[in-house]
């Protein structure tokens, strides 16, 4: 398939220079937990280059527990978990280093900064080894790259939660891990607080070429911060590739409804313009046919199609010069308002669910009944393996 | 007042915290992060002093130590002399006596460091034991007070167990309690009075000392 062999060829080259397959992070992993009420297993193999990956899954579904058999704070079952030419554990060797001579960063949930200890002293904790000149100064560094060298003497009770958790950052990074796991490390921070920490370990990362694990449940941040993300659903990978690829043309009707698609239907391929790249999908058992982005399928495939609420416009009179390629006419059936968003139902031989401001509503002065016409683009319709 | 009895008593009750602190921090390490399927076995022995009566207590450490047991028998090879009725037989039956007044207070506070630091910790390339001495034992203050508190001030008070490892001699035995008891016996109740009332200020000062630290006056962080 098209898309998925471009899904490969960007897995394995990931944009980087030669010198960095040293560092690859590889993982191929078994564990699985035994509950009274339901079993649970990881079982999942991944290598991840230097750069940020995204570890995007809903929660439960074994994101943590990957972060901790990748640190050793859990030992898989069955499995490997190599980085570059090392091994930190090999079942079939018998081999599992302790996770205090693996050297990585890890940055939990709750952050676990030492409350005892300054963030001076936070940072100083993970270089023993290091004579104090340097010692010092790699501290001044780091609290320099992270913007917060002014905390250096207070404790973690006394700064804010932001700039704690760029404490936590800087803390895990000081060290020269060879590899950084960040477990929704700015999770309950604000969207600007968020950014520009994000813009400060995209700046790290370009001098020092790791392998970063970024767990998240945030759509936001996927596409923020990512350069690979790696889907995980009931301890499985079930999808990978670039953000686009992943969050935009998803495989599986899962990832479909974990980004929250309100639309998808089935479709059938009733012809493909490979010259175009495009297809032409007919949708349920209705006549209506869409125009949809090019995939490796054979004609009167069975596909699924999701459309989000959000990327449909709606128009009281056919519209015409558009870029877009789909203009369907259909009726309102219902119009619903939740706090600030009016969800309108508009029948086109399927129901579709767009979503629209209450001031749109309102200057259409748009009634159930009504004659309207969506608009959709080719990209706005994703396709899914049926 | 007979002070003899009291620095013999002081005296007794500091070297006993101290060797408690040694022997109770691993021990409470211990209780706290072994999952040994039977260590309730090793809990429910060091707790027994709490519910035994002392006699009880006393009688069997005196079996242990005295000329007969092998315990006794070495010590009289090593020291030429019985180890029954020494100080530090005192020390030795006051240390059982007193042990689950310091593991407990410090395995509950070793319990309460959240697990999440001592994996930081670990992440950040230290051991076990610099894990124990810079993250768990700092944050673990009031209890190591407490314990170390409760143990001073148990021995300080403890009356059976002296009595029956250490006899009554004075200037080696002979601590606070038994003079206490030995006036009472010969009807000096104003001596009796005495002793009895600096007992009374010392053990409810360390009483203070412990629920105020528990208080976190002196807590080594800020509140919040």
């Amino acid at each position: 398939m098209a898309v998925e062999m471009t899904r490969e060829t960007t897995r394995l080259n990931g944009g980087l220079a030669q010198d960095e397959s040293s560092g690859l992070l590889s993982v191929d992993i078994r564990k699985s937990f035994l509950h009274a009420s339901k079993g649970f297993a990881l079982d999942l193999a991944c290598e991840i280059a230097a750069g940020i990956a995204i570890l995007f899954g809903p929660s439960g579904a074994g994101k943590t527990t990957l972060l901790d058999c990748i640190a050793g704070l859990t030992t898989p079952d069955r499995g490997r978990v190599r980085i570059g030419d090392k091994v930190w554990f090999d079942a079939e060797r018998g081999t599992d280093v302790a996770v205090q001579h693996r050297n990585l960063g890890y940055v939990f949930q709750d952050l676990a900064l030492f409350p005892h200890l300054s963030v001076g002293k936070n940072l100083a904790y993970g270089l023993t080894r290091l004579g104090k000149s340097e010692r010092g100064d790699r501290i001044g560094d780091a609290l320099e790259s992270f913007r917060i060298l002014h905390l250096r003497d207070r404790k973690p009770q006394q700064i804010s939660g932001g700039e704690r958790q760029r404490v936590a950052l800087a803390r895990a990074l000081v060290t020269d891990p060879y590899v950084l796991l960040l477990d929704e490390p700015l999770a309950g921070l604000d969207a600007p607080t968020k950014s520009a920490i994000i813009d400060d370990l995209r700046t790290w990362n370009r001098t020092h070429r790791i392998p970063i694990l970024y767990v998240t449940h945030s759509h936001d941040e996927v596409f923020a911060l990512g350069e690979r993300v790696l889907v995980l659903e009931n301890g499985r990978l079930t999808a990978q590739g670039t953000p686009h690829e992943v969050m935009t043309a998803p495989r599986r009707e899962t990832v479909a409804q974990l980004v929250g698609f309100e639309n998808i239907f089935d479709a059938e391929v009733i012809s493909s313009h490979a010259d175009r790249g495009t297809m032409t999908c007919r949708i349920g058992n209705s006549k209506l046919e869409l125009e949809t982005p090019l995939v490796q399928a054979e004609a009167h495939a069975r596909l699924r199609v999701a459309i989000g609420a959000g990327e449909i416009l709606l128009a009281t009179t056919h519209p015409v010069g558009l870029s877009a390629r789909n203009v369907i006419p259909g009726r309102v059936v219902s119009l619903k308002q939740r706090d600030l968003i009016v969800t309108a139902v508009v029948d086109c031989g399927v129901s579709v669910e767009v979503k629209l401001t209450p001031a749109a509503r309102d200057e259409l002065g748009l009634h159930p009944g009504q004659e309207v016409w969506l608009i959709v683009k080719t990209h706005s319709c994703h396709l899914m393996a049926g | 007042m007979d002070w003899q009895a009291f620095w013999l008593t002081l005296r007794l009750a500091a070297l006993v915290a101290a060797l408690l602190l040694l022997l109770g921090l691993p021990l409470a390490y211990w209780i706290s992060f072994s999952r040994w399927r039977w260590k309730f076995l090793v809990e429910a022995v060091i707790a027994l002093p709490i519910v035994l009566p002392p006699t009880v207590l006393g009688f069997y450490v005196l079996l242990a130590l005295g000329s007969r047991s092998p315990l006794g028998r070495w010590w009289q090879s090593l020291t030429g002399h019985t180890l029954a009725f020494t100080f530090e037989a005192l020390v030795i039956g006051s240390i059982i006596y007193s042990l689950p007044f310091a593991v407990q207070p410090f395995a509950t506070s070793f319990a309460h460091v959240d697990p999440k630091l001592m994996a930081a910790s670990a992440t950040l390339g230290a051991s076990r034991l610099r894990t124990f001495f810079r993250v768990v034992l700092p944050l673990s203050v009031p209890g190591l007070v407490t314990g170390l508190a409760l143990s001073f001030a148990h021995t300080m008070g403890e009356f059976g167990v002296v009595l029956m490892v250490g006899g009554n001699i004075p200037g080696v035995t002979r601590t606070v309690s038994i003079d206490i008891y030995d006036q009472v016996q010969a009807i000096n109740y104003s001596a009796a009075n005495q002793t009895a009332l600096v007992l009374l200020v010392i053990s409810f000062a360390v009483l203070c000392l412990v629920y105020g630290v528990n208080r976190r006056i002196w807590t080594p962080w800020p509140s919040k």
